[in-house]
């Protein structure tokens, strides 16, 4: 705290001008650390159980590589339009972030839209959480991933009132920037997905 | 359910308890409205966002628990003293050992680690508060109903009964059906989140917030321990948000991680628990260090002996602290490979350890010594934590292990460690910082008292244990047959046990003896202190520092004392001070969490969405709230610190 929160920095990009700005955003980088940990966990859970199929289906008797490819193509094109929000931010066009908020919203919304279906697609096939160890962590590594992204659909929707209410300040901005991190982390995360579930499985 | 499943019945302590926790509820809000105070504790304790309130009500909780923890540990050693002992049936004892181990670790030892953290690492950095206030406060409540959800669980429902660590396929719902295992998933779950958050604030406030010119290698010691137990914080505990989540869907909705069929596979959870358990051990034990180092440097008078090998040894021994997780497990059969890794990486715990109790001692070397309780606290932990510690290096030969594991040896190694090490410290700052939090001292006499039996007490209890150990009683047995000769340690274990019983009430009367009769400290420097919390007044105004003070060196009070005769504000260098808006919020998505958890632990998934809405609704308010705080204006500060240095 302190009388530092109200002194503005004019050189710095609008979501750094403040003390307490700085200190949200570094809190949530090392919040993001934290993620990196709890993810890492989930993926060496599956690692040591994929092949744990017990009486259920294996990996390669499962994938669709259709609705994956479409997913993978949903998400990493939402990480890029989310860019360009941020980048239109940077400007001082409030409308252009707000175009490109919305088209990163609509794609996130296909990206469940097509995992829900890819779920109820295995569950239809008999491979449920209860099945298999290896089902298991499939639903609850994928599940979370899932649950993130639909957690970040609704902060974002959120963050669109606010920014229509209250338009570009400086607190605002913040919050931009912290949704958009938070964004492209699970962009990252849904790559690492792809290559450990989707593509090992496929192949092993 | 019936209700006579809901409520646990049968045994005669538990209606004993039932009556004790229905007379206390009654008597506090008794109290409150008699005394009309349901407004005072609601502004001035619930809604706070000051950290060092916070802190207070962390440790309140603490003691608390450790009176609980205590009782089941007395109860315990009841039921061990004689063979053949029908004091506590085979269930009730695997209960009592289990919420024993569960409230010591997650409930004591952290909250008062933790409560201590939040009262003195801001005063210690020249800040006036944390990087996120509010944040702090959600975290405090988060950890308080994740605590009482637990603590209900004895007369609600029943108490988890797998032990501290909760193994499966014990802890699953083959071999245990009832609900005390969703208690241990789901309460442990809360308070965890609640800790994590502090990790990442208390980061944020220390990496950021530092007086100026307080460079890292001018940080109080304590700081520096709590820097790094923040990183421990930070990596370790998302391990157990996920080790806790998979045991709540394997024994609700009955995926198979950890089972014996399907593919499951019941030793990962013990490797998951114990990724982040050994971190956690170090998660107190390394403010533990920091809490001896303020004490002896500022009771030997002098400069802390070798400040940057301390700092590399603690980060040394947190590196360390994720790598050695098997040797807790060494007898699973990972093989000779697995083990001698490990065995290797344990036993170099050793030496940034010792490098720390060399420092200690060269510390104390001509040191003009005062042997205050604070000090007496310290210096008893040297001797007995290394006798801790070289037990830890003898478990730590993996060959060996298959003789000490789970045996008595390896209850008094730990207790070596965590109590000599994690409760000498929580006994040692709380004397030391008693008068930065109360405004004034805890009776030395009396503090004595507690010390000698407590201490005494300690090693009667616990030394004959690593005895037993060597002669074949292991862990967790509830009694044990006449003839082994295992008798008459265990009384002697016992009368230990009530010793150090004792010497915890003489603490209790000692804190309402010194409220009542105790020296106030007028000067707030009582100790004749080293670093910056004692630049304040003794309780802090809420502001904490006037002016920021400005650091130019290690001990940076002790230099301020010499070069001007200590912490000088100018009344023309004030400027107005922004503060953070007290909030509600915090107590009720706790509370929410609270409602949301206690449902899960019943599979009542309605109850448990109703709290998971109101928590959603709890972030939303938050989102949109517009509170910037508020100044507090020149005069008021005036006014306030020439009330606060009148004393001085």
């Amino acid at each position: 705290m302190g009388e530092a929160v109200h002194r503005y920095d004019e050189t710095m990009p609008l979501e750094y001008r403040t003390e307490e700005n700085r200190l949200n955003i570094l809190g949530f980088w090392i919040f993001l650390g934290a993620e990196v940990v709890l993810f890492a966990t989930l993926f060496a859970t599956y690692l040591v159980l994929f092949q744990r199929t017990g009486s259920g289906p294996t990996a390669q008797e499962l994938f669709q590589v259709k609705d994956v490819l479409i997913e993978t193509l949903l998400l990493l094109t939402s990480s890029f339009t989310c860019g360009l929000a941020i980048f239109e931010m940077r400007r001082g066009r409030l409308a252009g972030l707000l175009a490109w908020l919305l088209v990163t919203l609509l794609l996130g919304i296909g990206f469940i839209t097509f995992e829900v279906r890819e779920f109820i697609h295995y569950v239809h096939e008999g491979a449920t959480m209860q099945t298999s160890a290896f089902l298991s962590s499939f639903f609850v590594l994928v599940g979370t991933h899932g649950a993130h992204v639909s957690l970040g659909i609704g902060w974002m929707i959120f963050i669109i009132i606010q920014l229509l209410q209250r338009g570009l300040t400086v607190k605002t901005a913040r919050k931009v920037f912290i949704v958009s991190l938070y964004w492209h982390f699970l962009d990252v995360v849904w790559i690492f997905i792809f290559t450990l579930v989707y593509l090992l499985g496929m192949v092993v | 359910m019936k209700w006579s499943e809901f409520f646990v019945t049968g045994e005669p302590l538990i209606y004993a308890a039932d009556v004790a926790i229905v007379l206390t509820m009654v008597g506090i809000v008794f109290v409150l409205t008699y005394f009309k105070k349901w407004k005072w504790i609601w502004n001035e304790w619930l809604t706070t966002v000051d950290h060092k309130k916070i802190g207070v009500m962390y440790i309140i909780c603490a003691v608390l628990m450790l009176f609980r923890g205590g009782v089941d540990a007395l109860l315990m050693r009841a039921q061990l003293t004689a063979p053949n002992m029908n004091f506590l049936d085979a269930q009730h004892y695997n209960e009592i050992f289990t919420t024993h181990g569960t409230i010591m670790i997650l409930f004591m030892a952290m909250p008062f680690i933790i409560g201590l953290m939040n009262i003195v690492v801001p005063l210690q950095i020249g800040a006036r508060d944390v990087a996120f206030p509010y944040l702090n406060a959600l975290s405090f409540w988060l950890f308080f109903f994740g605590a009482m959800l637990f603590n209900i669980s004895f007369v609600i429902g029943g108490s988890p009964d797998a032990g501290w660590t909760a193994y499966f396929p014990l802890a699953g719902n083959e071999f245990s059906p009832g609900v005390g295992n969703n208690y241990y998933a789901v309460s442990l779950q809360i308070s965890g989140i609640g800790t994590l958050m502090t990790g990442i604030n208390f980061l944020v406030t220390i990496l950021k917030m530092r007086a100026p010119g307080m460079t890292l290698m001018r940080m109080p010691m304590f700081t520096w321990t709590i820097l790094i137990t923040c990183v421990l914080i930070v990596f370790a505990f998302p391990v157990l948000t996920v080790a806790l989540a998979l045991m709540t869907f394997d024994r609700l909705f009955d995926t198979q991680f950890f089972t014996m069929a399907n593919g499951g596979m019941s030793m990962l959870w013990a490797n998951l628990f114990w990724i982040w358990g050994h971190p956690e051990v170090y998660i107190v034990i390394l403010p533990a260090f920091g809490i001896f180092s303020e004490i002896v440097s500022t009771f030997a008078q002098k400069r802390l002996f070798g400040y940057k090998a301390m700092v590399y040894s603690i980060v040394g021994i947190a590196f360390l602290s994720f790598i050695v997780w098997v040797h807790h497990f060494f007898t699973m059969g990972a093989g000779p490979e697995v083990n001698s890794v490990f065995s290797i990486t344990t036993m170099a715990v050793a030496i940034p350890t010792g490098v720390k109790i060399f420092n200690w001692l060269f510390t104390l070397r001509k040191g003009k010594i005062r042997f205050t309780t604070a000090m007496l606290w310290s210096l008893a932990f040297i001797p007995n934590f290394v006798i801790g510690g070289v037990t830890g290096v003898m478990l730590a030969m993996a060959a060996a292990d298959y003789q000490y594991h789970n045996s008595y040896f390896l209850i008094a190694h730990f207790h070596y460690v965590l109590i000599a090490g994690v409760v000498f410290a929580c006994f040692a700052g709380l004397h030391y910082w008693y008068p930065k939090m109360f405004g004034h001292m805890l009776n030395e006499r009396l503090g004595k008292w507690t010390f000698w039996l407590f201490m005494i007490g300690f090693n009667v209890c616990f030394f004959p244990m690593y005895f037993l150990g060597l002669m074949g009683m292991t862990r967790r047995m509830y009694t044990y047959s006449d003839g082994l000769g295992w008798t008459p340690l265990n009384v002697v274990a016992t009368v230990g046990a009530v010793l150090m019983g004792i010497g915890f009430i003489v603490l209790c009367y000692n804190i309402y003896y010194s409220a009542r009769y105790g020296e106030r400290d007028m000067t707030g420097d009582p100790w004749n202190g080293r670093t910056l919390e004692w630049a304040t007044a003794s309780p802090p105004v809420h502001y904490n520092f006037p002016v920021t003070p400005i650091v130019d060196d290690l001990d940076a009070y002790w230099v301020m004392k010499k070069k001007q005769g200590g912490f000088q504000v100018k009344e023309e260098e004030l400027k107005p001070i922004h503060m953070p808006s007290n909030s509600g919020r915090p107590f009720w998505i706790s509370v929410a969490f609270f409602v949301a958890g206690f449902g899960l632990v019943f599979k009542w998934f309605a109850l448990a969405i109703a709290g998971a809405l109101f928590i959603v609704l709890g972030l939303i308010l938050r989102s949109f709230e517009n509170d910037d705080g508020y100044h507090i204006g020149v005069d008021e500060i005036k006014r306030t610190e020439r009330a606060a240095r009148k004393g001085a």
